[in-house]
């Protein structure tokens, strides 16, 4: 079986799990919502500060809860599923690719929800034309949460504190996401050019799908 | 240290192994031909499980040198043997949150086999009724055959099996028994431990002891 049919294969097996079991949809997209609501809440009949700190909110807590979709219980392999794969000669970057992509459509959609719950309780100032461009940097933003949390989540594999462990290690090198994301809605109200952000964003990318693919199987073996 | 014959499924030469900076295993040397059923003995803690692990490519030795069809353990070569063995373990390797019929078919797409053998491998294990089950509504039993259906259909060159008869009636036990045969008759060679020296006595050709890591011949 070809890598891509592997990886397609762990992916699609992954999305069936998380539509029964529900770890994003249920548990980690409403808390996500009722965390948008705090901010609205807490600054009462302000509604230019709310509108005004609707992007920045968004982003916060999409990031903080983007974290919980990449480490979702649903995602972690236990001993014997890590067993079973290994004498199926299922190669470890496959199962990363195909962990990447079923966790990128989760986070997509994540983000795109918690996206429009933010213009519905913010009513930010949106720039015209900002659709594809903050559709875009989503995108690239969540491909790149999903392929940290998913690398994070394979050097903590099987440890207790394996989210919080996890999550540290995830959050100072989020950095250029979170610049690039939050950026690409910065300079767009200012006029300013965003393809910088969304080249950061790409490259952040890529450079995490090499690191993935590169390390899958030594992680794998270290493991064992 | 120098690997000798050629052919065998399974070479070890003074192969120890430490987990957690416990010795677990100590100057194991064996050999395992095609068509042959070694069969292992020894109580609880002994080390048979890690043994099999061992063999199954799944724990690297940290001393001495070993050969697992041709793959030298520790190596990247395993990598291309580990689609031929086939491991029952303590726990059946399943994933909780699909049904048996999915387990199976995820394993033969992830394998490369053909979905059209799921059906037959299911009646032979007499579970192309409950195949729709949940695993965690389906009994250690049926999981048991679920595994066995699965490696009925991925034929593996070198079967290991851990305790493999406990808590099976008799009709899962003799798929058991199956399976080491259709294994022996193609060519490949089966390891089974046990701390019930009975299921060993039963099956095996050739049966050692293990006690406290080392392996010694039964007299």
């Amino acid at each position: 079986m070809s890598f891509w049919d592997q990886a397609l294969e762990v992916a699609r097996v992954d999305l069936r799990i998380e539509r029964r079991m529900g770890d994003v949809l249920r548990i980690v997209l409403p808390f996500a919502v009722v965390a948008l609501l705090v901010f609205p809440l807490a600054l009462g009949v302000d509604l230019p500060a709310v509108s005004r700190l609707g992007p920045a909110v968004f982003w916060a807590i999409g990031i903080l809860f983007g974290m919980q979709v990449a480490l979702r219980q649903t995602a972690d392999d236990r001993p014997e599923r890590r067993d079973l794969y290994a004498l199926l000669g299922v190669d470890p970057s496959a199962r990363f690719v195909g962990r990447c992509l079923s966790g990128s459509v989760l986070m997509v959609g994540f983000l795109f929800v918690l996206l429009l719950a933010t213009i519905v309780l913010y009513s930010p100032d949106l720039p015209d034309g900002w659709p594809a461009p903050v559709i875009a940097g989503l995108v690239l933003t969540a491909i790149g949460l999903t392929e940290l949390g998913t690398l994070a989540g394979e050097v903590t594999s099987g440890l207790r504190n394996r989210t919080t462990l996890a999550s540290l290690i995830v959050a100072p090198l989020a950095l250029p996401l979170v610049i690039g994301a939050s950026q690409t809605l910065e300079s767009l109200a200012r006029d300013a050019g965003i393809l910088r952000w969304l080249i950061l964003l790409v490259a952040t990318d890529l450079a995490l799908t090499v690191a993935g693919v590169a390390l899958a199987r030594p992680l794998e073996e270290a493991s064992r | 240290m120098r690997l000798r014959p050629v052919g065998q499924h399974v070479v070890l030469e003074d192969v120890g192994v430490s987990l957690a900076g416990q010795v677990i295993l100590r100057g194991l040397s064996l050999e395992l031909p095609p068509g042959e059923v070694l069969g292992i003995a020894g109580p609880n803690g002994s080390g048979k499980t890690t043994l099999l692990r061992l063999l199954a490519t799944l724990v690297r030795p940290d001393r001495g040198v070993g050969r697992v069809l041709g793959a030298a353990l520790g190596t990247t070569e395993v990598y291309d043997v580990r689609r031929h063995i086939g491991l029952i373990g303590h726990i059946p390797a399943v994933i909780g949150e699909l049904s048996l019929r999915e387990n199976l078919e995820h394993a033969i797409r992830l394998a490369g086999g053909d979905p059209a053998r799921i059906e037959g491998a299911l009646r032979v294990v007499g579970l192309d009724e409950a195949a729709h089950r949940k695993v965690e509504t389906s009994s250690h039993g049926m999981l048991r055959r679920t595994e066995v259906a699965r490696l009925l259909m991925s034929e593996p060159r070198l079967l290991l099996l851990d305790e493999a008869y406990s808590g099976l009636d008799f009709y899962a036990q003799a798929l058991i028994d199956t399976l080491i045969e259709r294994a022996t008759g193609s060519g490949g060679a089966v390891v089974m431990v046990s701390h019930d020296p009975r299921h060993i006595a039963e099956r095996a050709r050739r049966v050692l002891s293990l006690s406290a890591g080392r392996l010694e011949p039964v007299t």
